[in-house]
């Protein structure tokens, strides 16, 4: 059963965003767009997250925190990077602090284009990132079932 | 325990997820229109409880899915004690002791989410026992027994003589179906100020046990309020019930949380005022 793809559960996470994004984030989760049609929460949590979406470009400050994030996740996870800041940097690349988009920190499955990105294109790319986390969890079973066919095997 | 109660205590064992989900379905939705939007499926909550079991298993110490694995254990005694047919009291401590497993399994970790997830938890409880033990109280005293049975074959709804009784259960109803304005120690939302309270440190299948231990309580909890409309017909009951919970699924979405001195405050006001007043009145006329 593809449950994964019926509850993808959101954890948002702006690096050092102009909030310009932020909003549109926000803005997908408000009954216009009612992204709880697709069974999609915003958890806050990242332990009860199965997308992260970053927004804003990766700095010393926030470098760590997102790791952290990231590694409190539970398998299946997909990250996806939304808007240019999140892609490369964006008008903040050049800054002394700044190590680039969100795949400076961790890896990325997916980029939203924009700035700031559309909410349309935000719905867009989280169905998108969902299909992907559905193939990370059929991996995830398929290693577990290969691991248990060898157990029995040694025994 | 004869053999009807032991089918009661099966049939809430084995029925009382599927009903809690559907239930918990239904409430999303129900939300959903209040707030102008369409909603989730019916079997959202279905879908994302198995998607929590498919997750991968983060345990953060040893000691949390003990306590959990508890609370589920007491929730279950306390309901299959009350649908078999049995005693009241019990069903209410086991539910007390779940709810104290549920606070120290918070307490386990080391989030301060957690932490104030499980003080508040300790605070809500503090403030809805003694209302619920006068709801126990109301029901001896107005049926003579504190077997559910007993009360079950009684000749007249015990809400005729227990309306302050019953109208103190509601309002603490709404503490224990963690519902605004008592939703104190795990939001809805998890992203809130608490975060998600005492679950916050769950994740994945633990998440998911959790979810499913709510169904119970929550079928237990609207078969408590079915017992003030016995001897009614089971339907109508369980209409009611619904009815109650859709009450419920209002206050919750027209409510901002309360602070957690005034949820006290008001608990134990409102127990004094409308159960025992009730239970000192119903002393004296009769």
């Amino acid at each position: 059963m593809s449950l994964f793809k019926k509850s993808p559960w959101l954890l948002h996470y702006n690096c050092s965003s102009c909030n310009g994004c932020d909003i549109e984030v926000l803005a997908a989760l408000t009954p216009m767009y009612d992204l709880e049609r697709f069974g999609i929460i915003n958890t806050g949590n990242p332990k009860h997250a199965d997308v992260l979406l970053v927004t804003g470009s990766v700095n010393d400050q926030n470098l760590e925190v997102i790791r952290s994030l990231y590694a409190q996740m539970p398998d299946p996870k997909v990250v996806v990077g939304v808007g240019i800041c999140a892609l490369s940097g964006g008008i903040f690349a050049q800054c002394y602090n700044v190590h680039g988009g969100a795949a400076a920190a961790v890896p990325v499955d997916l980029y939203v284009p924009g700035c700031a990105a559309r909410p349309e294109s935000i719905i867009d790319g989280v169905i998108k990132a969902v299909e992907i986390l559905q193939q990370k969890a059929d991996a995830m079973r398929g290693r577990r079932r290969t691991a248990t066919a060898a157990a029995r095997e040694a025994a | 325990m004869d053999m009807t109660g032991v089918g009661g205590a099966l049939l809430f064992l084995i029925g009382a997820p599927f009903a809690g989900g559907l239930l918990a379905g239904a409430d999303r939705i129900v939300t959903a229109r209040m707030q102008g939007r369409i909603g989730p499926p019916l079997l959202q909550p279905f879908y994302d409880v198995g998607k929590l079991f498919q997750k991968s298993r983060l345990v953060v110490n040893p000691f949390q899915p003990f306590y959990l694995w508890g609370f589920l254990a007491f929730l279950l005694v306390a309901g299959a004690l009350f649908f078999s047919g049995g005693d009241l009291l019990l069903t209410v401590f086991a539910l007390a002791v779940a709810g104290v497993f549920l606070a120290l399994g918070a307490f386990s970790a080391n989030t301060p989410y957690s932490h104030i997830g499980a003080e508040r938890e300790l605070l809500q409880m503090m403030a809805y026992e003694p209302m619920l033990l006068i709801a126990v109280l109301g029901l001896y005293q107005s049926t003579g027994s504190f077997l559910v049975r007993d009360i079950l074959g009684s000749d007249r709804p015990p809400l005729v003589e227990l309306p302050g009784v019953f109208l103190g259960f509601l309002f603490i109803l709404t503490i224990k179906l963690r519902k605004s304005p008592f939703d104190l120690s795990t939001s809805h939302h998890g992203h809130q100020e608490v975060v998600k309270g005492i679950t916050t440190d769950y994740s994945g299948p633990d998440l998911a046990l959790i979810e499913v231990a709510h169904w119970y309580e929550n079928v237990l909890l609207l078969g408590f309020v079915c017992l003030f409309f016995v001897p009614l017909h089971p339907a109508l009951g369980i209409a009611l019930a619904i009815a109650t919970y859709l009450l419920e699924v209002f206050v919750d979405n027209t409510h901002a949380r309360l602070r957690w001195q005034h949820t006290v405050k008001l608990s134990w006001w409102t127990g004094a005022a409308l159960g025992l007043a009730n239970l000192a009145i119903l002393d004296l006329i009769r």
